[in-house]
């Protein structure tokens, strides 16, 4: 005797399509709505003020550091306060409509409000100045600032990305005073001399509480 | 049943099932159970099963919320009651796998009344036990970092660490016994179906019996799955609680670090286990009225193994304590002496170890209550085994207790010396397991055949490929009559 319809013949299938989609569904439903996008690459805010690195850092050839003063010391690179954009932009295009946000909080005293694209998570802890002074470049993890109109992410800002980089830093060292130049690039000179020692200089840790204290 | 096996008359030998049982009296009896209204014994039992389960839900989701706080274990006792239950639990399934596949493969016929309740015992069990870890890692929404997946973090599970060794043992432990398990049921669930009278019933276990028909080519490859299985399975009676014992004998804490510990782990292990399966094989026995298919028979050839069991796992707290003195290491000297024995070494102020009372109740219990089993008057008297079986569960589960906590709460230090003491989550989160665990077992006794219908059959004298030739006289009458010419 039959106990099952014969229907039920198509069951396997149904399983294994549904499972397949379901799968397809989940993992898709969680990269897509539930990934943060600041760890993304290509992830590029619109920012209150179309300010223009390829314009600054590229065309005028600032250094990073006139703005982001205090890599160099600090943990934060800091976002530089309306005052240092006042300092050109007093006499440097007064009237432009662009620059209306920044003679506005010039005025009231209140920040523009800048959209971070590069934000760590609060339990992994990272600091500028160490990065700097092992000879690590600012492109190296920002990409070629210098070129774009609006900053996006250009590397995964992931676990793996770090360690890879703190298991074997040889590819990313350079001298300390070609951080900023964002158009160095390693030559056999560097490589047959000055990256021995910085390798031998530089012991970046891969242990837990390195980054997670 | 083989000749060999038969039994020799003359010396008092028996039948290992009672004279008049036949097949259709042993069907009639393993699928009552689950066709039958359940006894007012199950509800009994089944209703107290739901409110500790339910204790277990609120312990977990009180840890959850508060953390991993709420537990006694601190410093110097990092690892406590959390740790003990988890090994207590992995021994209880010992057990099960040792009948099912090493008592197999010896062509121990008088298995096939215990093994499937056994099997199904450790099942649970080691669920019950996965309960522990997973919640002692503190945060378990992490606790998939333990499968080997690939991830963006760039870190993978330390296989260095015999936690990680243990985690893969007991994952393997816990598929393998599932297989075995469902495997040797899949004739009997097909019996079932073949009984039921509502089609909700035949289709829910027709589903389950994978569409047995009980041909000869069925029987011919279930006969060799089963045979390969307990193959896979015989290495597990071993491994699983020799890589548990290295979570404490690769470290190097007194007390902990000891050779001795994997075969001492594995006789404890069955040693709990059969007397786990007894306990509660004594009770279901009496409310579903199984007397004839477990025979006091049987529950005395499960007495001897635990006789046998106890007095290695006494051989082995022996040598402990002949290491811990011929070693000539004071640490761990002090380990045994102090903390453990209590009066063998005193502190400064002239106390005993604070818990030697755990070893002593141990000791009771684990070497000297299963001693009354030399004699065979005790071996089949069943109010002296239901008792002993108990003492043996509550003293295996202070062989734990000794071994973790008192090992670390006074150590190399006097500054850091501590002791430990249970929360009510402790106790309730113990508690609690065992809701789950005979919440699953009465639900199992009363839903899937508890004793496997095929395997015992076969153990009848008359399902002997002579029995015909040597019992004529007897079963003439099912004789096929020659052919006339």
């Amino acid at each position: 005797m039959q106990i099952f319809p014969r229907q039920l013949n198509l069951l396997p299938l149904a399983l294994a399509v549904g499972a397949t989609l379901g799968g397809v569904a989940v993992i898709g439903g969680f990269w897509y709505y539930f990934s943060p996008k600041n760890l993304q690459v290509g992830y590029a805010p619109e920012q209150p003020v179309p300010y223009s690195h390829r314009l600054h850092a590229g065309e005028l050839g600032m250094d990073c550091r006139y703005c982001h003063a205090n890599v160099e010391r600090s943990g934060e690179a800091m976002i530089p306060p309306t005052q240092t954009c006042m300092g050109c932009h007093a006499v440097v295009h007064p009237e432009s409509a662009l620059l209306e946000p920044v003679r506005d909080s010039w005025e009231s005293g209140e920040s523009v409000r800048w959209v971070r694209a590069h934000m760590l998570p609060d339990h992994a802890y990272f600091d500028h100045s160490v990065h700097l002074s092992a000879g690590v470049g600012c492109a190296s993890c920002h990409g070629r600032v210098d070129q774009m109109e609006v900053v996006s992410i250009q590397e995964p800002i992931s676990m793996q990305w770090c360690l890879e980089c703190h298991r074997d830093p040889s590819e990313h060292l350079r001298p300390t005073d070609q951080i900023t130049n964002m158009e160095w690039e390693a030559d056999d000179e560097w490589r047959q001399n000055g990256l021995q020692e910085a390798i031998a200089s530089v012991n970046p840790p891969t242990h837990c509480s390195g980054c997670h204290r | 049943m083989g000749s060999h096996a038969a039994p020799i008359e003359e010396i008092g030998e028996r039948q290992l099932l009672p004279p008049g049982t036949t097949f259709s009296s042993i069907t009639e009896t393993i699928a009552g159970v689950t066709e039958k209204p359940a006894p007012r014994g199950w509800w009994m039992l089944f209703l107290p099963a739901l409110c500790l389960l339910g204790l277990m839900f609120v312990c977990i989701g009180y840890l959850l919320t508060i953390g991993i706080g709420v537990w006694g274990n601190n410093t110097p006792a990092y690892w406590a009651w959390d740790i003990t239950n988890f090994v207590w639990w992995i021994g209880i399934g010992h057990a099960g796998t040792l009948i099912s596949a090493i008592l197999f493969l010896f062509r121990q016929n008088w298995r096939t009344s215990i093994n499937r309740f056994a099997e199904a015992m450790t099942v649970f069990a080691v669920l019950c036990a996965a309960i522990f870890p997973a919640l002692h890692t503190g945060r378990p929404w992490f606790d998939y970092y333990l499968f080997p997946l690939p991830n963006s973090m760039g870190i993978w599970p330390n296989l260095k660490s015999p936690l990680m060794w243990d985690f893969f043992a007991v994952n393997t432990y816990l598929t393998i016994s599932v297989v075995f398990w469902y495997v040797g049921l899949i004739p009997d669930l097909a019996t079932l179906r073949d009984r039921s009278k509502s089609l909700l019933r035949k289709r829910a276990y027709g589903f389950f019996a994978l569409g047995w028909r009980g041909s000869h080519r069925h029987w011919q490859h279930y006969e060799r799955g089963y045979l390969i299985f307990a193959g896979i399975s015989t290495p597990l009676v071993l491994s699983v609680h020799s890589v548990v014992s290295f979570d404490f004998a690769t470290s190097v804490i007194p007390g902990w670090h000891t050779t001795i510990f994997p075969p001492y782990f594995v006789a404890g292990a069955v040693f709990s286990g059969f007397a786990l399966v007894l306990t509660l094989m004594l009770i279901v026995r009496s409310v579903f009225g199984l007397h004839s298919l477990v025979t006091v028979k049987h529950m005395d050839l499960m007495n001897k193994f635990m006789l046998a069991t106890g007095t290695m796992v006494g051989y082995a707290y022996a040598m402990e304590f002949f290491i811990a003195w011929y070693s000539g290491n004071p640490y761990e000297a002090w380990v045994f002496f102090h903390n453990r024995l209590g009066f063998g070494l005193i502190d400064e102020q002239g106390n005993w170890g604070p818990l030697w009372w755990s070893y002593w109740a141990m000791i009771s219990c684990n070497v000297l209550s299963p001693q009354v089993f030399w004699s065979k008057k005790m071996r089949t008297s069943i109010p002296v085994m239901f008792v002993v079986t108990i003492f043996i569960n509550i003293g295996m589960w202070f062989e734990r207790f000794v071994i973790i906590v008192t090992s670390v709460y006074r150590d190399y230090l006097p500054g850091s010396w501590g002791s430990f003491e249970a929360t009510w989550v402790d106790i309730g989160l113990y508690c609690g397991t065992f809701g789950l665990f005979l919440t699953l077992f009465l639900l199992f006794v009363r839903w899937i055949p508890m004793i496997a219908i095929a395997e015992v059959k076969a153990t009848l004298p008359h399902a002997h490929p002579h029995a015909h030739d040597e019992h004529e006289h007897e079963h003439a009458h099912d004789a096929v009559p020659a052919p006339a010419e």
